[in-house]
């Protein structure tokens, strides 16, 4: 074996009732890595968390972590990873050293070294100023970060991250960027979950996109973008009313169908011949009075990678609070 | 290269030396025990929330209703009111423990246990030995409270079985809280704990002898395991007073011991059911 993999999960099945949260869920893990699980609400990345954490028992496949059945390893799966969940799971009464600590006498550290242990990496994640203050106290990115320190108290060899930055202000959001980039320096492994697209390109080096309990592609955040093709044109009109009118210019200069976002009163198509059809495209919307907002040229987002693989936008699927809260009891 | 590998001096720390199965589960019971007393340690006002009801009701009813307060068969209304007291304080750390519980569990706390390689059993373990010792310090605030108050139990040994009895109903209400706990949805939903626990608890024998209530309520309040808690109590503090005639109330003593073992073998397992549900 040449390359050594972190994480190995095959056709992974998991049901409540007759919902299928993970439905022959396949993934692979190379050592010393970020992999992003990229998928919207209810796709099935907690649940393939949990399952590789060796929180929830699975139902079919199977799975290894750093080498270690799941299933029949667990204690020494335990042993060797971290987990961040989607709640920032620390003791909110404790102050940021207190959590420390008890963790890592709970990772059987011993007093001393459980305290050094909580030095260093209060150091490290940038708490050393609020050690000593209550949780409560936290901002959300100060919180996630503790729950990162916690995660990291034995060096695991993988850290899952479930949507570290869900909740999070643009500027936490960029600690937590930071620190997780840091820990992967360190050498070790994260599979991190997110609904969002940039943070999966940002972070990982790798993406599996899971959709309904699969695997829907697995792919460099490039190769990704390849599947869909190259750069797209974009139109964004101010009156609803010009869509169809743009849709029908657009669909005549470029070769491949446009896409309408209603709501976003933007239309776009993937372009081959970049200048000049973005030429072609301004001078017709010109001549024929349209209220053209913005017209340009992007990269494919990880986005269109999305529709393009599921047939719908990942934004399109409902937030579904009520069954994350269930999930939650 | 495996980032256990990693080590060096200020680095990671490694995974711990050996130690057999029964070390590490009192090592971490130990070490959630530290952490549920450290809870009460920054935040003292707790206690004196549970302690709050409790309480006011000695002062309530020993200073204002206490006049008008009588025991059958004649005593202080005194010694019939506090021993109730210490049983109703007892009786309402269950919602204690489920509130603990229920936070843990959705805020991901227990979650975070689980995914360590610690003893599962030693996080309700040591959540149990937590709320008994907590469960200590409230008896002997409300006994010095009592005492203030005039109240005057007869030392030795039957004040320290009185004491275990007391301790031993809170035992068995551990269970009931940790099974309450990992059933109720959210911790605002614990709150709702009180509106039920509230006439659970006063149906009984704590403030009134079930004698002087209409028959059918009086049966159910003779039965209630915090009012056999309460007359064994009352009986080994040396001040007998207010005790009924029917079997149940004749027996206190054997049905303060039994009722606990009851309440264990029913909800016990039922808490066990639930945690390992967890992992469904
Ligand atoms: N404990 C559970 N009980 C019932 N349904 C669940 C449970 N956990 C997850 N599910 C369902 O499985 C699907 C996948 O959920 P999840 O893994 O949480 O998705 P994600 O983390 O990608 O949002 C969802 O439809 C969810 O409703
Ligand atoms: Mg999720």
């Amino acid at each position: 074996m040449s390359e050594r993999h972190a994480v190995r999960a095959e056709g992974l099945a998991k049901s409540y009732g007759d919902k299928h949260a993970l439905d022959g869920f396949d993934l692979t893990v190379r050592e010393g890595t970020v992999h992003g699980l990229l998928g919207p609400n209810g796709a099935g990345k907690t649940t393939a968390v949990r399952i590789l954490s060796t929180l929830i028992g699975l139902d079919g496949g199977r799975a290894e972590v750093a080498g270690l059945d799941v299933a029949r390893q667990a204690r020494e799966v335990r042993a060797r990873i971290g987990l961040t969940g989607q709640y920032a799971a620390v003791d909110e009464v404790l102050t940021g050293r207190q959590n420390l600590e008890m963790f890592g006498r709970l990772f059987h550290l011993g007093g001393r070294r459980a305290r050094a242990r909580a030095v260093e990496l209060l150091e490290q994640f940038d708490l050393t100023d609020a050690a000593d203050r209550g949780v409560g106290k936290y901002s959300g990115g100060m919180r996630r970060r503790l729950d990162l320190a916690a995660s990291m108290i034995l060096a695991p060899a993988v850290l899952f991250l479930d949507e570290p930055t869900t909740g999070l202000d643009p500027r936490s959001r960029g600690e937590v960027w930071a620190s997780v980039r840091d820990l992967v320096a360190s050498g070790t492994t994260v599979l991190l979950t997110t609904q969002y697209l940039e943070e999966a390109d940002k972070l990982a080096s790798r993406i599996t996109v899971i959709d309904r309990g699969r695997a829907i592609a697995d792919d460099t955040p490039d190769g990704l973008k390849d599947l869909v093709g190259g750069d797209r044109i974009e139109v964004v009109v101010a009156d609803r009313a010009e869509i169809p009118g743009v849709v029908k210019t657009v669909a005549r200069v470029c070769e491949g169908e446009p896409e309408v976002e209603n709501e976003a009163l933007r239309v776009h198509a993937p372009v081959t011949d970049r200048v000049s059809a973005l030429t072609e495209v301004a001078r017709t919307l010109q001549d024929e009075g349209v209220a053209v907002e913005d017209i340009g040229l992007r990269r494919p987002s990880l986005d269109d990678v999305f529709l393009r693989l599921t047939g719908h936008r990942t934004s399109a699927e409902p937030v579904r609070h009520a069954e994350k809260e269930a999930m939650a009891a | 290269m495996s980032a256990l590998d990693v080590e060096s001096a200020t680095g990671p720390a490694t995974a711990p030396p050996e130690h057999g199965r029964l070390f590490w589960l009192l090592a971490d019971c130990g070490n959630i025990v530290r952490r549920g007393l450290t809870h009460y340690w920054r935040q003292p006002v707790n206690i004196a929330w549970q302690l709050g009801f409790p309480i006011l009701s000695v002062l309530l009813y020993g200073y204002v209703f206490g006049s008008a307060m009588t025991v059958p068969g004649g005593g202080d209304y005194k010694d019939f009111l506090m021993p109730g007291m210490f049983a109703m304080t007892m009786a309402f750390g269950f919602i204690n423990t489920a509130t603990v519980v229920v936070y843990d569990s959705t805020k991901g706390v227990v979650d975070r246990f689980r995914s360590m390689p610690m003893s599962s059993s030693a996080v309700v373990a040591g959540r149990g030995v937590t709320d008994l010792v907590v469960a200590c310090a409230e008896l002997a605030i409300m006994m010095l409270t009592a005492v203030a108050m005039g109240w005057r139990p007869d030392g030795g040994w039957g004040f320290l079985a009185a004491f275990g009895l007391l301790l031993w109903l809170r035992f068995a209400l551990i269970w009931i809280g940790v099974w309450l706990g990992l059933l109720v949805p959210n911790p605002e939903a614990a709150g709702g704990l009180f509106a039920v626990a509230f006439p659970l608890t006063m149906i009984s024998s704590i403030f009134v002898a079930p004698q002087l209530m209409p028959e059918w309520l009086g049966w159910v309040a003779a039965w209630n395991p915090i009012s056999s808690t309460a007359a064994a109590v009352r009986d080994l503090f040396g001040t007998p007073v207010g005790g009924g005639d029917s079997w149940v109330e004749q027996h206190a003593l054997l049905m303060a011991g039994v009722w606990p073992v009851v309440l264990t073998a029913v909800f016990l397992p039922l808490a066990v059911r639930r945690f390992q549900r967890l992992s469904r």
